[in-house]
């Protein structure tokens, strides 16, 4: 394997890991709040939050991609803070796999925290524990699965992330050139060994990853509800 | 089950009754549009259906490999043409250049816009990825005829093809970008045609497919195309006629 794949593999780790960490932080709060939450426009939500999951990513990436550009709001305060472009930087690719895994995080919370029996939270309340002490000592360690499959599914999902990539990328090496588009980089210039030997690589750690995470789940909760 | 039977028959009847009349053609994604009205009026003419399908020259001759049941292909390059002649999948015969492409710089806002003056862009220059694109091969021989490959080459963000360089530069994203002028011909926007001599000319090529069934329709298209008539448009359109002698 040459060095710019060794690089987009890097590259790929790196872009899964964030999305994932970032994920965890944004879906706990969000979850917890939709799982509480009543009202009739609660569906909705649901259906904004679910559409990544149903839209093509190119789509997806096509709004991205408009979204980026330096005269509109999103690009003109990006640029204005950092001083850099969101399209075709790290930054952009990692915002796109943030909104494009959302669902892979928050579906695994929300299906836990709405079975979480409520006794448990009062029970706690009563003994006088406070709100973090609530969260850490009884409902971390009861969803706790919930947390791995969200993070885990984050995490994988977001290693097979392509279509959005290619929209906001611009496939340059050790910032947007993830391992999907130097697969199909190969492909496209008919270099199938190259192709070969990276798909292999990433069909091994794809399968391994799920493996670990069905392992960690199959007592607790299903991948898919 | 009858009103099921029903529309399944519904669904299939149409596929059916135009099997023997329908031409399936891979296209090159720079080509697509220019097909699409051309292939209408030769529908027009001749009543043959035709059915489009447009990707990147490399995805078309990867699925073609594969076993795509295409009639003709219409590439961005000669060289994929050439390997799929070599590999005895085409007819005889029926390798043909059909059009050559014309390079353009776009820099947005420049009225007067030279490779010299990329030095100056702020942003990102995009360009079709030279690896696979052929528009992105003739945008590297241009920056490397002007000197400039080393200095520009971490400002360059690749498309993987022409379309979406030129979406990249049309957002505004990108500062400046290399297009065909195919894509910009009915732009208002000052734009310098990149003289021929400082790339290879890029050679379009279509090729009949050895596992059609329909090899007279499928010749009657390729004629169409190379025909007097659409060759002169295709001059009005952003292409080198496929036989002109390139000053």
């Amino acid at each position: 394997m040459s060095g710019m794949d060794i690089n987009a593999l890097l590259l790929t780790v790196k872009l899964a890991a964030l999305t994932s960490i970032i994920l965890i932080g944004i879906s706990v709060p969000l979850a917890w709040w939709l799982a509480h939450w009543r009202s009739p426009a609660k569906s909705i939500v649901l259906a904004i939050l679910a559409l990544p999951l149903v839209l093509p990513p190119t789509v997806l990436g096509f709004y991205l991609l408009i979204s980026f550009a330096p005269d509109t709001w999103l690009g003109q305060s990006w640029l204005a803070l950092s001083g850099r472009q969101l399209a075709f930087s790290f930054e952009g690719i990692l915002l796109g796999s943030v909104i494009y895994s959302l669902p892979f995080a928050v579906q695994p919370l929300h299906n836990a925290f709405e079975q979480l029996n409520p006794r448990f939270v009062e029970v706690a309340k009563t003994l006088g524990l406070n709100r973090t002490q609530q969260f850490m000592q009884v409902i971390l360690p009861i969803t706790r699965g919930s947390f791995f499959t969200a993070a885990g599914l984050s995490f994988a999902h977001t290693l097979g992330e392509f279509g959005v990539v290619l929209m906001i990328g611009g496939n340059i090496p050790g910032e947007t050139q993830v391992v999907s588009i130097a697969l199909f980089d190969h492909v496209e210039a008919m270099a199938y060994e190259q192709a070969h030997a990276l798909a292999l690589v990433m069909l091994l750690f794809s399968l391994c990853l799920l493996t670990v995470l069905y392992r960690f789940n199959s007592s607790r909760i299903s991948l898919w509800k | 089950m009858k009103t099921a039977l029903l529309w399944l028959a519904c669904l299939v009847t149409p596929y059916v009754s135009c099997a023997g009349e329908m031409l399936r053609v891979a296209v090159a994604s720079n080509f697509y549009p220019t097909l699409q009205s051309l292939s209408n009026t030769f529908s027009q003419k001749t009543g043959i259906g035709v059915s489009l399908s447009s990707a990147s020259s490399g995805t078309l001759y990867a699925q073609i490999v594969n076993g795509a049941p295409f009639d003709l292909f219409l590439s961005a390059d000669a060289l994929r043409p050439r390997r799929l002649q070599e590999q005895q999948l085409i007819l005889a015969g029926s390798r043909k250049t059909y059009a050559l492409g014309k390079l353009v710089l776009w820099i947005p806002g420049q009225t007067e816009p030279t490779i010299q003056r990329l030095q100056d862009v702020s942003g990102r220059i995009a360009i079709a990825n030279p690896r696979v694109a052929p528009y992105g091969s003739a945008a590297k021989q241009v920056i490397e005829h002007a000197d400039l490959w080393t200095q520009l080459q971490g400002k360059l963000a690749m498309g993987n093809n022409i379309t979406q360089t030129y979406q990249f530069v049309r957002s505004g994203n990108a500062a400046a970008g290399f297009v065909a002028l195919s894509q910009v011909v009915k732009s208002a926007e000052q734009m310098l045609i990149v003289p021929q001599a400082w790339y290879q000319p890029i050679e379009q090529q279509l090729v009949i497919l050895k596992r059609t069934k329909q090899q007279q329709l499928a010749q009657q298209l390729s004629d169409y195309l190379l025909s007097e008539p659409v060759q002169r448009t295709l001059a009005t359109l952003g292409y080198w006629q496929a036989g002109s002698v390139i000053p």
